[in-house]
């Protein structure tokens, strides 16, 4: 029932979304970290970029990151510079677009998380003997465990249903841009509906497991 | 040498702090104060948990802060116990007090896990989580967590404050053991006068983000001129040895420097040291001594000084029993009645005896 080029498709999907989402967590981490604690006058100004991709079209957001990744753009003379070419149709470029996208899906539940642990055990953790990075990783990641749970999942199931970023910056080129969302829009655009079913019900079925995981093993991970 | 000391000034929009203190390398010094006192933001600034700009501190030859420099909390070698136990959800309680005391270089080790653990009486509870634990066990968990760090000094903020009567009544006399077993100075703030009678060597009476006494217990306890805001707790502390015991009728008869009372036999030997804590309510005086009266204990005593009380209708007589300290509350009408006045001879008729810790 599934053509070499659907696998293909299913394969890119989760390597981009495993990359993306680990890249998410080393990024994230860090940032929901400083949206939680601090007091400074951007936490409110960084909050609001974080969650646009929230509200924005995909579209937008390819088509500004298109911009930015292009010959003439910031990002893509910086990529050339350094001999790496251009992002835009490639893999990198779209983990990259990816990462943005998929940002708020990440930074918020760990920001969350963060904030419901509160001032106490880190207090705790110095007084004994514990340093700040220290502290961090004995005492904040085990206690936010539910809320990285969270991230990873929904940071994981965002990127695997993007498809208009994806389209304004990685077109639809097999094995490296060619995603199971644009997949499926090709085989109707080919009348090949039957092809498109199979997809489209495994990303029904993979959604609701991965929803239902979530609900069911973290209760804990959706407090606040 | 072997002291603490402490100067802060804090100027919060809310709150202003100001505090010059020199206090001892040893025994328990209580922070006592009403809320809002600043005895807790002293203790935090002491801890490091919070930072003065304008700040000295040296513990034990140790600066810990000055103009340049400011040591960081985990680098400090105190213990800490906060009101609530605060212990990790995530960890077992043996975890619990494994955390700090497996950062601490096993050269500065001079308290064990097992010492620890036998002092608070925690032995029962190693493999379990802290969230089936009550509250008491909980702190005292807390305590022995503290201790395991081998703390050069222990800080603790109103560690029963959160626990009710019974909880209480069963970690005070954990703490009273760690008084008399270990070598560490506490600071332990309080704002409960019976906490304090029953740990502290040394006192210090904050207000208003200000120090209004500062000295051993027994002597700032007696004394009347603080506006000390202790209400029906007004009263002295006095240190005893139990002298003997009367069998038939349950007393104790404890002696102190310049006098000896009656108390309830509370089943120490002769010989124990024990503290008797009377309160200025439950002394009256007499210019002679009186008979048929249930009072047991009547003493010989000179009246210092007279001082005012919280309502206007009410004195404190400070009163010196054989060089001890004593105090009365009495109506100022009784005062004009007995013509009572610094260096009268009275009798202190002593209504109740309470020994404590």
């Amino acid at each position: 029932m599934f053509e070499s080029t659907d696998l293909a498709a299913v394969w890119l999907t989760l390597k981009l979304a495993a990359v993306t989402t680990t890249l998410l967590l080393v990024i994230g981490t860090p940032l929901a970290w400083w949206l939680a604690r601090t007091r400074s006058w951007w936490k409110g100004p960084a909050g609001a970029v974080v969650a646009l991709p929230i509200v924005l079209p995909p579209t937008v957001i390819g088509f500004y990151l298109l911009v930015a990744m292009g010959p003439n753009g910031p990002v893509g003379q910086f990529t050339q510079a350094l001999g790496l070419g251009l992002l835009p149709f490639t893999f990198a470029g779209l983990v990259v677009a990816s990462v943005f996208y998929s940002l708020p899906f990440v930074v918020q539940p760990l920001q969350n998380a963060f904030e419901a642990i509160g001032e106490r055990p880190l207090e705790a953790a110095a007084t004994l003997r514990a340093s700040p990075l220290d502290a961090f990783f004995s005492v904040v990641v085990p206690l936010a465990r539910p809320g990285y749970l969270t991230a990873s999942v929904l940071g994981f199931a965002h990127t695997v249903g993007e498809f208009g970023v994806v389209l304004m910056i990685g077109g639809n080129i097999p094995d490296q841009t060619r995603v199971v969302s644009v997949q499926i829009y090709d085989h109707v655009e080919a009348m090949e509906y039957a092809q498109a079913h199979g997809l489209a019900a495994g990303m029904v079925v993979f959604s609701f497991l991965v929803l239902l995981a979530l609900y069911t093993l973290n209760p804990t991970g959706r407090r606040k | 040498m072997n002291a603490i000391r402490a100067r802060f000034r804090l100027d919060r929009s809310d709150f202003r702090l100001d505090v010059d203190l020199n206090l001892p390398g040893r025994g328990v010094t209580a922070l006592f104060g009403p809320s809002g006192s600043g005895k807790t933001s002293l203790l935090r600034l002491i801890a490091g948990l919070d930072r003065a700009q304008d700040g000295e501190l040296s513990v034990n030859g140790q600066v810990w802060q000055d103009a340049g420099s400011f040591l960081p909390i985990h680098r400090r070698p105190l213990g800490y116990v906060f009101q609530e136990a605060s212990l990790f959800p995530h960890l077992s309680i043996r975890r619990n007090l494994e955390f700090g005391m497996k950062r601490v270089g096993a050269s500065d080790r001079r308290v064990s896990l097992d010492q620890a653990i036998e002092l608070l009486g925690i032995g029962h509870l190693l493999d379990r989580k802290p969230d089936s634990l009550s509250g008491g066990e909980r702190q005292r968990v807390a305590i022995a967590r503290a201790l395991a760090v081998s703390p050069r000094i222990l800080l603790m903020d109103e560690p029963l404050a959160a626990l009710d009567l019974a909880r209480k009544q069963e970690i005070l006399p954990y703490l009273e053991k760690l008084h008399d077993e270990l070598e560490i100075p506490l600071l332990y703030v309080s704002h409960a006068p019976d906490e304090v009678a029953r740990l502290a060597d040394h006192l210090v009476v904050m207000d208003g983000g200000r120090v209004l006494a500062d000295g051993p217990l027994i002597d700032t306890l007696a004394r009347v001129d603080l506006p000390i805001r202790l209400g029906e707790d007004a009263g002295v502390v006095l240190d005893a040895v139990v002298e003997q015991r009367d069998a038939d009728w349950h007393l104790a008869r404890v002696a102190f420097a310049g006098g000896a009372v009656w108390a309830r036999d509370a089943g120490h030997p002769p010989g124990h040291r024990v503290r008797v804590r009377i309160l200025a309510r439950d002394v009256s005086l007499a210019l002679e001594h009186a008979s048929g009266t249930s009072i047991l204990n009547i003493l010989p005593a000179e009246v210092r000084e007279i001082a005012d009380d919280e309502h206007p209708g009410q004195a404190l007589v400070s009163l010196d029993v054989g060089g001890s300290p004593l105090m009365a509350r009495l109506t100022r009408r009784s005062i004009h009645a007995l013509a009572l006045a610094p260096g009268k001879r009275v009798h202190a008729q002593i209504k109740a005896v309470a020994l404590v810790g």
